[in-house]
């Protein structure tokens, strides 16, 4: 992997033709391949992070994405492909976190010491299983942090199927989940299982977060489940096109960051949150600005209405 | 007493292991730095600001990296980063409390960013020790040396100190912020100064257990302690007790299994004694099923 990446830098440098460069960049299998898994997956957490964001259950899914890394680390021990281990801790998470009872004032505040400790005891699982794998020590930081390359053909069909059936199963039930996330006591009332829902989507987030673990590195999963859906539903409250806004800001700076980490020697994951991070603040002084301005055109109707 | 202190007892070969000093610096620093994030971790999950421990603790990676990678010292950058971003949440928040959207979003920032050091440090520094990043990630805390044990226990017990000394008026902002606040307890300093030291134990702590793991000393013990008992002083008592022996049963259990990170026993023994309190019904589910019954 390194020698690929010195590769990489030693056959091409930033130019002034920048179409001679994306040429130069998809010349390469692996970098199609990142490019492909990259959409993929960013289309699935976009989508996703809306719901998240909008359920407020940023902590469960930062959990269900940074355990991700035991379940690589555990596979990569047991000799299996490290997309099974993803998979299958980031989904066993989701059900003990929705497993936990809650309901009433305490709910919130045991559901919150139990996502930490999930949390942090895979994370030290991980950190076992790397012990006892002897070797891995570099691939712990690809791990955490992302790494684009060598991403097989393979891989991305399972990305692509995985994205599908999470986003198959997510329209099913979107338009109850919406009302379950907006209002649980109303939709509760009205006959919607809330509670089932509920632990639906934390498994259908636990299956993005293992899909897109595997391109930005654990660590960072949450950046592109979070950011662009906050800058999308800063912008417009309508859900059909917030979903729509939040999947082009993730797949945007996802092509972005692949591109600039591939004329750079910094890592993906970096250059990814740095410009998620910038569509948001600028979204929320975009936001900030206009309602500042729509306050001061309607002043006198808001103080009439106030009042 | 605990699950944690019998397995500590039952583990074989441990008293041979204080003669080591290396194992006597573990144990020191060790024992100061559970009892100040159990202190810590009790409040953070009563005033349910668990995410902000969990933001806390990735940003003292960052913050350990980027002193790396310009050359300060490992410790500056651990507690200058954490400090700093605990006042930048309690700035963005109203009340002293950030939104839990903000506060992810600015944290993966802060991660992004440190992968950013990362790089800059092995890659710049190529003659440095490739591995700082994992050392700083996932702790290592048999390697302290008798200076930085000392300095760990005087700041750990130094945090302990302040959280008792405002324990008062902070139980009574987190349980009722509205009528503290009308009784005239500064509750937006408490924030404030709460979220410090919670950013000051995570800096602490990252030596210890490593800035990924801290989350399970901030809020196994407590989370235990908030199953056992309802009543605040007692609970607060008793997850520092835990976490000191949970702490004490990892680094037991990591001397006498040697493959065994420390980090993963500590973790290990305190996500075991937080299991073990699912076993029974709760004080405060049953309180809360007969006044909704």
């Amino acid at each position: 992997m390194i020698t690929l990446l010195q590769l990489a830098d030693a056959a091409t440098g930033w130019s002034w033709n920048p179409a001679e460069d994306l040429r130069q960049m998809w010349a390469f299998p692996f970098m199609v391949n990142a490019f492909r898994a990259g959409t993929i997956v960013a289309v699935t957490a976009g989508v996703m992070g809306w719901f998240m964001v909008l359920r407020r259950q940023s902590f469960a899914g930062h959990t269900l994405a940074t355990v991700g890394f035991p379940g690589a680390s555990g596979a990569v021990l047991v000799g299996v492909s490290a997309t099974y281990g993803y998979f299958a801790f980031c989904v066993a998470a989701a059900l003990v976190i929705a497993a936990v009872p809650r309901g009433g004032r305490d709910g919130g505040v045991q559901e919150s010491a139990l996502t930490g400790t999930i949390q942090a005891f895979l994370l030290a699982c991980g950190f076992l299983f790397t012990a006892l794998y002897k070797g891995l020590l570099g691939g712990t930081t690809s791990l955490l942090f992302g790494s684009f390359l060598g991403i097989t053909t393979t891989q991305v069909w399972v990305l692509l199927a995985v994205a599908v059936v999470v986003l198959g199963a997510l329209a099913a039930i979107g338009r109850p989940l919406l009302f379950a996330s907006v209002d649980p006591d109303v939709a509760a009332a009205r006959g919607v299982p809330v509670q089932l829902l509920s632990t639906a989507f934390l498994v259908l987030l636990g299956a993005a977060a293992a899909g897109t673990s595997q391109i930005t590195g654990t660590l960072l999963v949450f950046a592109l489940l979070v950011m662009p859906a906050a800058t999308a539903q800063s912008l417009t409250a309508r859900p059909g096109l917030g979903l729509a806004l939040s999947a082009a800001v993730a797949v945007a700076v996802t092509w972005l960051g692949l591109t600039v980490a591939y004329f750079t020697p910094y890592p993906i994951g970096f250059w990814v949150t740095t410009f998620a991070f910038g569509c948001h603040v600028l979204a929320r002084l975009g936001a900030f600005a206009a309602g500042r301005l729509q306050a001061r055109s309607a002043a006198p109707l808001t103080a009439g209405g106030a009042a | 007493m605990t699950p944690g202190a019998t397995v500590l007892l039952a583990a074989p070969g441990w008293a041979p292991a204080l003669g080591h000093p290396f194992f006597q610096h573990a144990l020191l620093a060790g024992t100061a730095i559970a009892a100040a994030a159990g202190l810590v971790g009790y409040f953070l999950v009563l005033r349910a600001q668990v995410f902000t421990g969990d933001a806390l603790s990735h940003v003292a990676f960052t913050g350990a990296l980027a002193a790396l990678a310009l050359g300060a010292s490992l410790r500056i950058g651990l507690y200058a980063g954490t400090i700093a971003f605990a006042l930048l949440l309690g700035v963005l928040g109203r009340r002293g409390r950030a939104d839990d959207v903000v506060i992810g979003n600015v944290f993966s920032w802060i991660l992004g960013l440190g992968a950013f050091f990362l790089t800059l440090y092995t890659t710049s520094r190529s003659a440095g020790n490739g591995n700082a990043g994992v050392g700083v990630l996932f702790g290592s805390i048999f390697g302290l040396s008798s200076g930085q044990a000392l300095a760990a226990a005087l700041v750990g017990a130094g945090i302990c100190a302040a959280v008792l000394f405002v324990a008062r008026p902070l139980l009574f902002a987190s349980v009722d912020e509205a009528v503290a606040a009308a009784r005239g307890v500064p509750v937006r300093v408490l924030g404030f100064g709460f979220l410090a030291l919670v950013g000051a134990c995570a800096a602490e702590a990252t030596q210890a257990v490593g800035s990924l793991l801290i989350l399970g000393l901030l809020a196994a013990p407590a989370g235990a302690a908030h199953r056992m008992t309802a009543r605040p002083y007692r609970a607060l008592a008793l997850s520092a007790a835990l976490a000191v022996a949970e702490m004490w049963a990892g680094l037991g259990m990591s001397y006498a299994v040697p493959r065994m990170p420390p980090s993963f026993g500590i973790l290990a023994a305190a996500t075991a004694v937080y299991a073990a309190t699912f076993l029974r019904d709760p004080p405060g589910r049953r309180r809360t099923a007969a006044a909704a019954g």
